[in-house]
Formats: structure tokens, sequence, C-alpha cells
């Protein structure tokens, strides 16, 4: 039995204890905004906070996740208002959207702890999100815009 | 606002057929539905769009409706995969002719149903080209509607009302309606005929190449709420994950899962019979393994047990094919165009110089894996996919399952990216296979990454040999190309071993320089793999090694390679070879008249990118310009991309500079979305790309081992130059065209910066 919270909800999972997070996510919640993209953690796509840190959810089994407090990319605002989602529609960053989510989270999570920063940080925490499309200047773009060095 | 009657003369072609069609709009709307001629009609240039299947519908019925409220409903008929034609671009040249107010539309998918809506195989940058036309007729056609509803209803002459913004004037008294208080009378009325259409005068356009309008889904996908194809979920609804053959072609001899039904969650195991050659997009085949939850289904087939019969490619291998097809251009090959006399021109040439270029295996790696949900009801079967080409994908699958197409309704999703690969529907197929084992409980068949790293069907890999002779004044007087590639034919007859018209057609019979002495000719290349479309397709390799190979003359002879490549291409003039090609000759499936190749285009974004890009500028130590131009998909671009190499050899594009003349453009801002990811996916296929086969089988799975350009190593900037045209100019392909000339821009620029000349892609440890 894991006993986590999502979004702010209490959740009791009785599964197998080895699921990774994010099928639990999409399968067993419902919360398909949390991507499936390679599930090795190499791409990005499923990047949700866990105790506020960017992780991805397709890496980390439901029993590491006991007790935790995970927010999708449902969760970061209740009326999808964070200055992160905001400064990507400003920019007009996605092309075909999927990995977004997952680039968002990691952005969100970025400037909770550097509010201004750097290229090269910014560069270093994105370095994880692939985007096929190739959305990469304006991500880089937008999270600038959304940090306090704007 | 005053609209005038466009000039263009618009007739009437067909209206013999007639039907009867529903709506497509919810509850509370008063859905524009009426019998109607279903018009297949003249436009004001002609377009391949005639020749596609089901063509192109310009009925107002089909495509727009609006409610009690106001709220204007647009049909997207056509896929969306990230370059926001379908789903904006398209529905805004609606919205422009209709002079509704955006923000009081809505867009809608349609279901795949080609009858209804016309071509839905949302591929070969096609979209805006084909389809300009047929919106702008929509558009006005419903506001033509309108206006007559409420001239009507106010008991006044046509004449004297106009639709504005969202409502319609009565001009002499200033009285008004809105677009919602008239939507039930316009409903009940007929379309108009095409010839009384009045098109508005581009100086009227709001959005039409404004670039004022954000993509439909921006809230959705920044929120997690857009529905991907790997997202879809419903009542009850299962997991499948499949084991294919390793090698195509490839049976399942025996197999034992046991193991697998004791893991919890699993439901049943099933078996998916593959498809003898040609095979088209039928699945591999293989063993099923359906579960509570994707991650039961995973475990169960790892459980798996499965002898594989690998069959006829078992012994593939991509190092020995490599040599096969380098052999092929070394001979003499199967003629494709012929003018003058190449060997007599290189016999007594002062110089000649050769080179060749190897290009491998891609796959498209599109970020969302490949997904299907399917469910069957009373004999009726449903499904949610992503694919760009809903309507073949329903009609494929009708009759795999052996039922009436008009009993399979197929929902297109959005697709996590395209590229090609969702061109080919095989994973719908397995879906609807897998819902009628479990007699139709609701089954979503989910692809890896790494099934989709080896179960592709991938770029085709290509062998390219160019001489050229020069004369005693260094003038290009040979030109012979020879090309070898496996043709993606073989998906649909049997293996042709020689690239069919559509890939000579892709930047090689079509090679417009001014040459008096032209031989091309492809060399033979049996299949073994699955190979399709991907991105801009044979371009790829064709644009990479005549670019390359002409940066590589100029550098022998000293010359300034964008001079020596606007010399190369000649004078203005249109490149007559129809007649000079020996294959049949495919201009992209368009009229040649009306899209011909126009060398003085290519010189023109040549220049405007040369002069962009500052060409010439000076540039610190270890950094470099490159520049090449292609015309692709009836586009011309030219690119000019800035490295610097550091002395490990790391890589890095500080600037990219694009110029693009894709005729009349619709979403500039769309459009430079699209260049900047040309970039970005030229980049990774000239970096990394590359899937290479051993026993049949692919070694790469995921990222980890077909890596591609992440954040830091994308381009910093680049700048897209968009070539003004007036709407007289037929507008061409926008997607796919980015891609070709970046890499040669890039590999000249690498040269630039090292003197380091790139013939194998991908360039991998090439620069250390």
């Amino acid at each position: 039995m894991v006993n986590v919270h999502v979004n702010g909800k209490e959740q009791t999972f009785d599964g197998d204890p080895s699921m990774p997070l994010l099928w639990y996510l999409r399968d067993e919640l419902g919360l398909t905004g949390t991507k499936f993209g390679c599930g090795v953690a190499l791409c990005g796509a499923c990047t949700v906070h866990l105790n506020g840190e960017a992780i991805r959810s397709c890496g980390i089994a439901m029993s590491d996740v006991a007790g935790k407090s995970v927010v999708t990319i449902e969760g970061l605002d209740p009326k999808g208002e964070h200055p992160v989602q905001v400064a990507w529609r400003n920019i007009s960053v996605p092309q075909c959207g999927y990995c977004q989510a997952g680039q968002i989270m990691q952005a969100a999570a970025l400037l909770a702890h550097s509010p201004a920063p750097t290229d090269k940080q910014i560069d270093d925490a994105m370095f994880g999100n692939i985007c096929r499309c190739g959305c990469y200047q304006r991500i880089h773009t937008a999270v600038r815009a959304a940090s306090k060095g704007a | 606002m005053t609209y005038q009657r466009n000039q263009q003369n618009v007739t009437l072609a067909n209206v013999s057929r007639r039907r009867l069609l529903k709506g497509v709009a919810g509850t509370g709307v008063f859905v524009l539905a009426a019998q109607f001629p279903a018009v297949r009609s003249a436009m004001a240039y002609a377009t391949g769009a005639e020749k596609m299947p089901h063509g192109v519908v310009t009925n107002p019925h089909i495509f727009v409706s609006i409610g009690k409220d106001g709220i204007v409903t647009i049909v997207a008929h056509r896929a969306e995969m990230g370059n926001g034609a379908a789903r904006t671009s398209l529905p805004m040249i609606v919205a422009d002719e209709l002079d509704a107010d955006w923000a009081r539309v809505r867009v809608v998918q349609s279901p795949g149903d080609e009858e209804t809506y016309g071509n839905q195989d949302t591929d070969g940058s096609r979209s805006v080209r084909h389809f300009i036309q047929p919106m702008r007729q929509v558009g006005a056609g419903a506001r033509q509607m309108l206006e007559t509803a409420a001239a009507k209803r106010w008991g006044v002459n046509v004449n004297e009302v106009q639709a504005r913004l969202h409502e319609v004037v009565h001009t002499p008294s200033g009285k008004k309606l809105g677009y919602g208080d008239l939507a039930a009378d316009a409903a009940a009325l007929p379309a108009p005929a095409l010839d009384t259409l009045r098109l508005k005068q581009p100086s009227a356009f709001r959005y039409i190449g404004k670039g004022n309008v954000m993509i439909v889904d921006l809230f959705d996908i920044t929120t997690g709420k857009a529905t991907y194809g790997q997202d879809v979920m419903l009542p009850g609804l299962m997991f499948a994950v499949v084991a294919r053959p390793p090698v195509v072609q490839g049976k399942v001899a025996s197999y034992d899962a046991s193991a697998t039904m004791k893991v919890p969650g699993v439901v049943k195991v099933v078996a998916i019979d593959g498809t003898p050659p040609p095979a088209a997009f039928a699945p591999l085949g293989g063993i099923a393994v359906i579960a509570k939850s994707t991650w039961a289904a995973l475990k169960g087939r790892e459980a798996l047990k499965i002898v594989w019969d690998d069959g006829p490619n078992a012994s593939f291998d991509s190092v020995s094919y490599k040599a096969m097809l380098e052999e092929a251009v070394r001979k003499p090959g199967k003629l494709e165009r012929n003018e003058g006399d190449v060997d007599a021109a290189l016999g007594s040439a002062a110089k000649v110089i050769t080179a060749e270029y190897y290009s491998p295996h891609l796959a498209h790696a599109t970020m969302e894996p490949p997904a299907a949900t399917a469910r069957m009801t009373n004999g009726k079967l449903e499904i949610w996919t992503s694919v760009q080409s809903p309507g073949g994908a329903r009609d494929d699958v009708a009759k795999r399952l052996g039922l009436d197409a008009k009993n399979v309704t197929l929902h297109c999703t959005l697709l996590g990216g395209g590229f090609g690969r969702k061109s080919k529907w095989d994973f719908a197929i397995e879906a609807a296979l897998l819902t009628k084992a479990m007699d139709g409980a609701p089954v979503k068949v989910v692809w890896t990454r790494e099934d989709d790293i080896q179960h592709g069907f991938y770029h085709t890999v290509t062998a390219e040999r160019i001489e050229a002779g020069l004369d005693k004044d260094n003038k290009v007087v040979a030109w012979r190309h020879r090309s070898a590639a496996p043709s993606l034919f073989a998906n649909f007859m049997p293996d042709p071993k020689y690239p069919q018209f559509i890939e000579l057609g892709m930047g090689f019979v079509d090679t417009p320089f001014n040459v008096p002495n032209i031989r091309l000719e492809s060399g033979e290349a049996q299949s073994h793999v699955r190979v399709g479309w991907f991105r801009s397709v044979n371009n790829v390799a064709h644009a990479w090694a005549i670019q390359s190979f002409v940066a590589e003359i100029a550098n022998q002879l000293g010359r300034d390679p964008k001079d020596f490549l606007l010399e190369l291409i000649g004078p203005a003039r249109i490149v007559a070879a129809p007649e000079k090609a020996t294959t049949p000759w495919w201009d992209y499936g368009e009229p040649y008249d009306v899209y011909p190749v126009d060398t003085g285009r290519l010189r023109k974004v040549t220049e405007l990118v040369a002069e962009k890009a500052n060409w010439g500028r000076k540039l610190p130590p270890g950094h470099g310009l490159g520049i090449a131009a292609h015309r692709s998909f009836v586009s011309y671009i030219a690119t000019v991309v800035e490295v610097a190499v550091d002395a490990k050899g790391n890589l890095s594009v500080p600037r990219v500079d694009t110029a693009i003349d894709c005729g009349f453009y619709v979403n500039p801002e769309r459009i430079r979305s699209q260049i900047e990811g040309a970039a970005v996916m030229g980049l990774s296929l000239a970096k990394y790309g590359e899937i290479t086969l051993k026993n049949g089988r692919v070694e790469q799975s995921n990222f980890n081992d077909y890596p591609v350009v992440r954040h830091d190593e994308s381009p910093t900037v680049t700048n897209t130059h968009i070539v003004e045209n007036s709407i007289d100019v037929p507008s061409s392909g926008v997607g796919e065209p980015g891609v070709p000339p970046f890499t040669p821009a890039l590999c000249n620029a690498i040269f630039a910066a090292t003197g380091k000349r790139i013939r194998r892609l991908p360039i991998g440890g090439q620069l250390a």
C-alpha cells in the first residue's frame, strides 16, 4: 500500500510497488498531461515535481514516492497561469506540444530554485528534455521571459 | 471594408453529385446542413489536390456551423502534427473569408472520412498548398449565406448588406445582426455556387499573412489537457504492448506465454499475423500482451518466451549493404535523365572532380511513440489514434477487419510529432485486431520508444557519386550523378530495386543547374527493411550530396561558394526538364505549368539569404559559414549556417539564416517555427542520425544510442526571411523544405571552419 499526494490530493495505491509513477499517473489516475516518451529517463517528457524537485516519473517506482508530494502539469497552477505557462504562450513555444508539459515542469522547477538563471544554467537544467520538433530556441526564450532576470 | 468580386474567374466544375451530409456540431448549434452539390471546383490556379484521393470539398455546410451564441465552429479535416496547418492555419483561412472574430471561433477535428471532407493525407507539405483555395471558398460561401439570410430578414437587396467582423450590417441604415442571430436562417440556405462567390481582396485579410493568430491548442498544450494518441482513456480500457519480429518478414516459430499469464494484471495474450510483402502498412505481426495497465503489459511482454523464424532478411547487415550501395554508384546505372553527352564531355574535360557521399537510415523518433485505442460495439469499430492520414487509416482498418468503412469511426487525436512515421498506420490496425480479439473491449496499443526505434519505416539509406567536368575556363561542362537507395515502393509492390519517380523527383532529376551535359543514373538497391518517407524524404540525401559537391568544386577552384552556386544555377529561367528526363516527371504531384522549376526564385532566395546573413562576414577563429540552396515541395529555400568547432572537435551552431519562398504565405508565425525546427532536425540527423542493422536487427533502441539534438546544442539563433509574394503566386510547402538545405550548409560551414569535408553522415566523431 502506497500513500501519495498528487496535486494536493491524497491517493492510495495497492498495486505493484515497482510500477513507475508515470504509469500510475497516466493509467490509474488518468493524468495524461504527463507524457510517455522513452521510459528510461532519457527524454524528460514525463517530468513532474516530487517534493518540489523535477524528476522523471518513468524512472521512479511507486514504492519510492510513498508519503511524498507529486505535482503534475495539471496541478502546476489552478488556472494554468504559472509564469512559465504564460511565457510559453506569449512566446508561442510549442509545435506538436507533446514534450511541452515536461519542459514546463522542468523550467518551473529551475526557476523555483534559480529565479534568475544564466544561459548556461538554463542549458544545464533543460538538457534532459528533448523536443523533436526543435522548439529549443523558443523554450530558452520563454524560460528567460519567465525568470526574474527577464 | 468592402468586398470585391475576385478578378479570378471561378467556375463551377462539377455539380453532378448530390449527397446528404451530417453536421459535426454539438448541442445548441444550428448546423448548416442541407442537400447541396458536392463541388470539385475549378480554382484560380490548378493544384494536385484534385488528383489526391477524394480531392477537395468546398461546401460550407461541411466545414462551418454557427451557434445561437455566435460561436463559429470550423472543422479541421487534416491531422495536426505540430506545424499548425491543420488546426490553425486552414481554419484561420475560413475565418478570414467569413470575416469572423477569431476569439469567437472554435475548431473541431473531423473523423477520418474523405468522402465527406476531401483528402486528409497530411503529408508532402500539402495542407496550405492544396487547401488555401478551397478553405477561402468555404469561408466566402458561409459569409454569403449569412448575408443572404440578413437581407431576407430585413427584406432588402443583398447588395445592401455586408458581413463585417461577426456581424452583418445593412449599409444604408446601419442596422446590424450578429452571426448567431442569423445562424439558423443561414443554415437553411443552399451553399452558394462557386461562380457566385466574392472572395476578399488580400488587402482586407485580417489573419491571412499576418501571423497574429496563435495555435488553437496552445492553452491545452501548456496545461496538459491536449490529448494525443497515447493519452486516450476509456471506461474499462485495457493496455497492450506487442512483441514484434526483430527482423522484417520474420515470424513467430513458437512461443510460451505461461510466465506472462502469471504476471498480475495480464489479461490475455494474442498472436497477430504478419503480412507477406508487399505489406504496405500492415502490422509486422508478433505476440500481443493485453493487461490492466501499461506496466503490467510491459512486464508480461518481458516474460514471453518466443522463438523467432527470422526469414529472408536474417543476414541483412548495414556494413556490407553500404559497400554494395557504393559499388552500385561506381558503375553505370539506370538512366534517369540525359542531356548532351556526359561521357564525351568528361573525357575531354580539362579537369574532373569526383566525390561520393553516404547517408544512413534514420528513424523518425516522434516524441509521441505510436499508439492507438480501439473498441467495438455491435459490429461498429471506433478508433482513436494519432495518424497523418485519418481517412486512409480508417479505410485500411476496415479492410483488414472485413468491415464496411461506414462501420468504422476513426477519431484523429493530436499527433505528438509525425515527420512521416504516422502516415503509416500499422499501430491502428494492431489496436483494431486486439479489440476484436477481446470481443470489442477497449484496448490501447502502446508502442515504447524501443518499439518505435526498432520497428519503424526508416528514412532510406543512400550512396551518391557525383563527377563534374570542367573546361579550361573552369566552367562546369559535365555533371554525372549516380544515386542508389532502397525504394519505399517495396512497401506497395514487388521490390522495384531502383528508386521510383517520386523518389527521383525529390532533388535528383529536377537538378536545376545550367550545365550542357547532364547524366543522372540510379543504382540497384534491394529493400530489406521497411523504408518510409521521413520529413523531406529523398531530398535530404540529394541536397546534401549536391550542395556539398558544389562547395567542393568552388573550393578547388578558389571561388566563393555563394557566387559559384549562383553561377551553376545560371540565369533566371524555367527549367524545361520534363522533356529531358527519361523517368516520368514528378513535380510533387503538382501541374508543372503552375509549379515549374524556376531558377530565378532559387537565385532570389540564395541572394536574399546571403544578404541577410551578411555572407562573408568576419568570424572569430574556429567559425565558418556555409551556404546551400534547394527547391523541394515546390518551395525554394536557401540557408546559411555559421558553425564553431573547438580544438576538441565540438560543434556548435551560433546562427542560422534561412530564406524561404513558399509562394503566397498564410501563417508567417508558423513558417518561422517550421524553419527553426527544421534546423534542429537537420542538425540532429547530421550530427547523430544513424540506424544500422546487423543480422537483420536494428542495433539502436532509445535516445541513448539514437541521440537527437538537445537544448544546449540547438542553434542559438535562427533567422527566417520569408519572400513576399502576391496571392497570385501559388502557395507551396513549408513543413519539409527547411530540412534539405540545412545539412549541406552545415557541412560547408564545417569545411570553412576546419578544412574537414564530411562525406559520410552522421558527422559523429569525424571532427575530433
